[in-house]
């Protein structure tokens, strides 16, 4: 498990695969979009608003997604004490707050036309938002200490106190009544989407994981990058 | 090795614990969670009347009635069990027919009808062309398959 996570070794590892996910989510993205926007049919009742989803779906996904990997980075951190596991917490969370800021924005552009109203406090829309702030507090938390060791800390117990908020946001639309449809893809007797739509958002899905992968990555190699020409001032 | 277990069992019982306390505070919570009141809520609970509530359900088939002036329509809302009746006077949302899932916000009158300040649609987990929507209906299962996806 460790085996990459030699801050050496990842150098080199993310500077093979970089260049290949790179360009995967350029084509994905590309492909993605051309089906959701011009390929993939109108809806029924929402009629041409239903390509929002394309958008805000993985979007909704990625956010969690990203919280996920903050919180079992976070996790590594705190129990095996590895740096380069903070560094992985710290350089995830701007990701995902900037993806759950495009999903809520989505959403409200398009609850406008199809439920009347840009915004409820329903249990999904509020629990959502919860989990930006989550990701603003985490941020503000890891920086607000003059020790980054401190900082890490701190925003690593607070990473994993907000997990609880992840089953919440899943199962919001299932334990309650919500303005929010419940689940169309990921639920018991199959997806209640058309396949001439699901196949669209699966590849605008698989864009948008590797877009975060690869954000990820760069964002994590400049900051070692940057910790190494730090101490080779320091020396020099 | 030793403090690393230790620390390990800190953080998995710090989140047992935790997940513990959220599912005590979120069932105990559960009825104040709730968006809307179904109207068999509404028949058999004691939910005080002239206060603002939120009903959702389907507005039900042949019901929607506008008034001669135009600007209030008049519809019930039922979840085929119990229905209330709304008046509302306001642009309605492009996905309100008969049907469809809505949620109304109001004040609930003594008669028992509903003065709608707002309502709202809800769009169900379905999302297909209009082409499947008419040969699902042309086949006879449309119903079929709005009951697998209640």
């Amino acid at each position: 498990m460790f085996r990459f996570a030699n801050p050496a070794r990842f150098m080199r590892f993310s500077a093979a695969i970089l260049p290949w996910c790179a360009g995967a989510t350029a084509l994905l993205l590309a492909a993605g979009l051309v089906l959701a926007l011009f390929v993939s049919p109108p809806d029924y009742q929402q009629g041409e608003a239903v390509r929002i989803m394309y958008v805000h779906v993985p979007a909704a996904y990625l956010a969690s997604l990203a919280y996920a990997v903050v919180a079992v980075a976070s996790a590594v951190s705190l129990i095996w004490r590895h740096p380069l596991a903070d560094i992985a917490a710290q350089e995830a969370a701007p990701l995902g707050a900037g993806f759950t800021l495009i999903c809520l924005i989505s959403g409200s552009l398009w609850g406008e036309p199809m439920w009347g109203t840009w915004w409820v406090w329903d249990a999904r829309l509020t629990s959502v938002l919860v989990l930006f702030f989550l990701y603003l507090g985490y941020i503000a938390l890891v920086h607000a200490f003059d020790d980054p060791t401190r900082g890490a800390r701190a925003g690593a117990i607070l990473a994993l106190v907000g997990v609880v908020n992840l089953p919440i946001i899943k199962f919001s639309v299932d334990w309650w009544s919500t303005l929010h449809q419940p689940e169309s893809i990921f639920r018991l007797g199959g997806p209640t989407i058309a396949a001439a739509m699901l196949w669209p958002l699966a590849v605008m899905a698989l864009g948008f994981t590797l877009f975060f992968v690869t954000l990820l990555l760069v964002r994590m190699r400049s900051r070692l990058l940057a910790a190494k020409i730090r101490a080779l001032r320091l020396v020099g | 090795m030793k403090r690393q277990r230790r620390r390990l069992l800190y953080v998995v019982t710090g989140l047992v614990l935790l997940g513990g306390a959220a599912a005590i505070v979120l069932s105990v919570l559960s009825d104040n969670l709730v968006f809307f009141y179904s109207p068999t809520d509404l028949a058999t609970q004691q939910i005080p009347d002239g206060r603002p509530l939120r009903i959702g359900g389907l507005v039900a088939d042949g019901s929607v009635h506008r008034s001669a002036d135009g600007k209030s329509t008049t519809f019930d809302v039922t979840d085929k069990v119990h229905h209330v009746q709304i008046i509302y006077s306001g642009p309605l949302p492009d996905l309100f027919r008969e049907g469809q899932g809505v949620v109304i916000e109001g004040v609930r009158e003594a008669n028992g009808t509903i003065m709608a300040s707002t309502v709202l649609a809800k769009h169900d987990e379905r999302y297909m062309p209009p082409e499947v929507v008419d040969a699902l209906k042309r086949a006879g299962r449309w119903q079929e398959s709005a009951a697998a996806a209640r």
